[in-house]
Formats: C-alpha cells, sequence, structure tokens
C-alpha cells in the first residue's frame, strides 16, 4: 500500500461516518416477536405483559441484544446500489480500492444502559475509532475497522454504546472446497494433510533455500561457520562472529528443549489445530528454531521440558520441524 | 429501604410464577451455567439474519457468499449476540437486567454445525447486584463466540 494510501486511511480515523440517525421504526412488539421466535428465547419478559410485570417492569422489554436491529437499514437500502455518498460509503469504497471489498464483524462490546420497551425511538451514530495496518488473517489480507456506536432515545438520552469492529478483507481467489464438519475425523493437521487448507509457505531464498530442502527431505540442519565453526540459526550468509562467508552444515540430533513458547488462540487459520504451540526450542547443539509443539496440550507444556524432533507434511513440496515431548517419542 | 422491599415483593412474584428467579445472593463465582447446545440450521441462520433486519447477502445467499471467499452463509453477529444473551438469561431468569455483552468472533457458524455454549460466572460486584459471566460458543471449527455478559440480579429478601 502507498503511503498516499495510507494518509487517505488515517484521515478516516476520528470522523463520525455515521451521523445521529433514527431507526425506521420504533420499538415495536411485532419486530420483537419475530427475533425472539427466531432465537428461540421463551424468556417470558418479551412478550408477556403480565411475567414482564412480574419482575418488576413497567412491561414487556425488548431484547437488550436488539439495540442494534432497531437502527438497521432494511431490506431496500441494503439491495440499492451504492453510492448514497456519505462518510460510509466514502471509507466502504477507498478500502474496496485497496482490493478489500468482503466484510465480516470480528467483535461487538455493547453496554447498556438501560432496557428498551415498545415505543423508544433508537437512533445510533458512529464514529470511527482506529484504522489496522493490513493483517494476515484466515480469511484473507484485511484491515480491522474499529468504531463506536452510540444509541440514543427519542429524548436524546444514551441507552447503550457499542465498540464495534469489522474485517474488511481481500478474498482468497479461489474458494476452498466445502467440508463438513461433521465429517472430519479427529486428529492433527499432520494426520491428515490432505483434508487442510494449504499452510503458509516459508519465504524462501538463496540464503536460507539449503536449510528447507534439508527439511523436505526431513533432514533438520544447522549452519555452521567454517571458519571459526560457530553454529547459527535461523541460516544467514555471514557469520555473526566472525564475518565469514564460508560455511558447511551439521545434521541437528533432534534433541531439544522448550526454551520459550506462546499459544495462538486468535485470528486463526485453517491450516492449524488450536490451541496452536507457537515454540522456541533450544536444540542439543546450542542454537535455536521456532517452531511447534505437537503431541501435548498448552496446559502441558513447561520451559525446560525436554522435546524431541518429529515432521509435519507442509504442502506437497515442503516437510516442516516440529518437536513433541520426548516421552511420546515413536507413538 | 424502599427498593428492599420492592426487592423482596419482586422475588416473592418471580418465585410465585415458578420461573427461574435467580437471585444475587444465589450466585457464586465459579458457578457454571447449563450448556446449551444449538443445532445451526440453515433456516436458523436466515431467520435470526433477516429478524434483525440483516439483508448482507453472506447470511442467506450460498452462491455470493463463497464468491466473496466464504464457504457457505454464515451467521451474523447480531445473531451470536442475540444467542448468547438467550444461553445466559434462561440461567439467569427473567429477572436479570442484561447491563453488557462484550463478544469475539473466531471460526464461523456455518450451516449443518452444531454451536455448544458454555459459561461460567467470573465476578460479582455488590454495590451494583452485577454478575459477570464467560461465554464461549464452540462448533466444530473452533470458538465461533467467546466473551462476557454481565447480568444485574435482584438482591435476596435478606440483603
Amino acid at each position: 500500500m502507498s503511503a498516499a494510501y495510507e494518509d487517505r486511511l488515517r484521515a478516516f480515523v476520528g470522523r463520525e461516518i455515521h451521523p445521529l440517525r433514527p431507526g425506521q421504526d420504533p420499538v415495536n412488539v411485532p419486530m420483537i416477536r419475530h427475533w425472539v421466535e427466531a432465537m428461540e428465547d421463551d424468556n417470558p419478559i418479551y412478550l408477556d405483559e403480565e411475567a414482564a410485570r412480574a419482575t418488576g417492569r413497567d412491561g414487556v422489554v425488548a431484547p437488550a441484544s436488539m439495540a442494534q436491529a432497531w437502527v438497521m437499514r432494511g431490506y431496500a437500502a441494503t439491495a440499492a446500489a451504492k453510492g448514497g455518498g456519505g462518510p460510509a460509503d466514502e471509507l466502504t469504497d477507498l478500502l474496496a480500492e485497496g482490493g478489500y471489498t468482503s466484510v465480516v464483524a470480528t467483535d461487538s462490546e455493547f453496554e447498556f444502559h438501560r432496557e428498551l420497551v415498545p415505543g423508544d425511538h433508537v437512533a445510533a451514530r458512529e464514529v470511527v475509532e482506529s484504522i489496522s495496518p493490513e493483517k494476515a488473517t484466515a480469511l484473507g489480507a484485511g484491515r480491522f475497522i474499529t468504531s463506536l456506536r452510540t444509541y440514543h432515545d427519542q429524548d436524546g438520552e444514551i441507552v447503550a454504546v457499542q465498540r464495534w469492529r469489522i474485517l474488511r478483507f481481500r478474498p482468497k481467489p479461489k474458494p476452498q472446497k466445502p467440508r463438513e464438519p461433521e465429517e472430519r475425523p479427529e486428529g492433527t493437521a499432520a494426520e491428515r494433510p490432505e483434508e487442510r487448507a494449504p499452510r503458509p509457505q516459508p519465504a524462501i531464498n538463496r540464503d536460507n533455500a539449503f536449510w528447507f530442502e534439508a527439511a523436505r527431505e526431513r533432514r533438520l540442519l544447522i549452519q555452521r561457520c567454517a571458519a571459526c565453526r560457530t553454529l547459527r540459526h535461523p541460516p544467514g550468509p555471514c557469520c555473526p562472529e566472525c564475518g565469514s562467508f564460508e560455511w558447511d552444515t551439521v545434521r541437528a540430533s533432534g534433541d531439544a528443549h522448550v526454551y520459550s513458547f506462546v499459544v495462538n488462540h486468535h485470528p486463526r487459520h485453517p491450516a492449524f489445530d488450536y490451541p496452536l504451540i507457537v515454540a522456541v526450542v533450544e536444540l542439543a547443539e546450542g542454537t535455536r528454531l521456532i517452531t511447534n509443539l505437537v503431541g501435548v496440550t498448552p496446559e502441558e507444556v513447561e520451559i525446560d521440558m525436554p522435546v524431541v524432533l518429529d515432521w509435519v507434511d507442509a504442502g506437497p513440496e515442503s516437510s516442516l520441524p516440529v518437536f513433541r515431548p520426548v516421552a511420546q517419542e515413536g507413538q | 429501604m424502599t427498593e428492599t422491599i420492592a426487592n423482596a415483593a419482586v422475588n416473592h412474584t418471580v418465585r410465585q410464577l415458578g420461573g427461574p428467579g435467580r437471585m444475587y445472593d444465589e450466585v457464586a463465582v465459579g458457578d457454571r451455567l447449563p450448556e446449551l447446545s444449538i443445532p445451526l440450521t440453515r433456516t436458523l441462520i436466515v431467520a435470526t439474519a433477516i429478524a434483525g433486519r440483516d439483508y448482507q447477502d453472506v447470511h442467506h445467499d450460498p452462491e455470493l457468499a463463497v464468491e466473496r471467499g466464504s464457504r457457505d452463509i454464515f451467521m451474523n453477529i447480531l445473531t451470536s449476540n442475540g444467542l448468547v444473551e438467550r444461553f445466559v438469561t434462561r440461567w439467569a431468569g427473567p429477572a436479570a437486567v442484561v447491563a453488557a455483552i462484550r463478544i469475539r468472533l473466531g471460526a464461523p457458524n456455518y450451516p449443518g454445525d452444531t454451536m455448544v455454549l458454555t459459561g461460567e460466572v467470573t465476578a460479582k460486584d455488590d454495590a451494583e447486584g452485577r454478575v459477570e459471566v464467560s461465554v464461549r460458543g464452540e462448533n466444530a471449527l473452533g470458538a465461533h463466540v467467546t466473551g462476557t455478559v454481565v447480568v444485574r440480579l435482584p438482591k435476596g429478601e435478606n440483603a
């Protein structure tokens, strides 16, 4: 993305993209009924006056989660071609210009100041709080747009506040073949690579190609300076100790211990199983390697835990080293 | 004082109705909510989106959903909010007033899957009578929704 594009995006931060605008209809029982029927929500306070009064309320109330529904624009506006020209459309167009043509909502944080009752007329305004740099997500590269929506009643009082985050993303060119979740067998990605989304591939260049080529044959190499014999990882052209460009390799024993680790929960990529343990392991030879731990749950991992080399097929043309606890070796 | 009497009256009436009028004092941090399993039918996903006046095509049109990078239509976030509210209030009872719903979405809810909601009381605020519940909704792909719901519960007669 060009700096100019970034600047144009940044200009939206702090801007009101939806001025205060009332919903098309006041809070009403038919819409509440439609909602609670579809949600299969049998809480009686939404439709049964007597039950609502029995809880100390004046009468029926709307479900709190409906707050946003009262200001939805409805079918006609959704179906109509874009180009209303407001700031929200301008932002959508600008993001589309960057290729971010698809959208999903990712976060909603509602604080409700009071319950809404039939007759209330809700209006909402929305201000952009932040626009993220481009992020790699399971859906595709995209940007998170965070905004604050304020919901007012007919007297101008704030009835709810909602922090709202959407991901505008560039859809991947070819959709994955649909999989039925029920048919997915148990097991790890390594055990059923043919059913998984392809794992993101390493960026291979002239300096590290030897390492990935060896990995494809399931050999874990460590680069060694030919002059001072210092081992190093990740691969690079020049010895950080003595500056020599001459090097050879040694094959790692595969014995290692956990130096550090994190557990990735979000965002998810379809190629991996979650929770995903990303670890720095220290090889017996002394170099460290960023890798995944398998055959172990996050709760079981400990710093200094002894682990041993294993391999995953990361695609038709690549294998990558992973590590599993020593006790499970051979399983 | 007046409020205590009013609360006591409410509690009495709610209990007379046989409803699950959960009292603030009956709830403890660490209490687990009864699990709720929701079959994610195509009809549910479409009907709930339309009930919230969300006509985005990815929530009802499979072909366009695939074109936009999804593998099928998927549940909209208003519905995730609604189902989380239903899950917590069916435990909390009709006297509960929902003060906050804060959610993050992960794996999409696609048709044919099942979402299982679990929750646990994580905090209590005695002054406000507020109870915070952490909520997690899992489908076959992982966590669809994680977050917290805050409800205000009536104080017991002896409070």
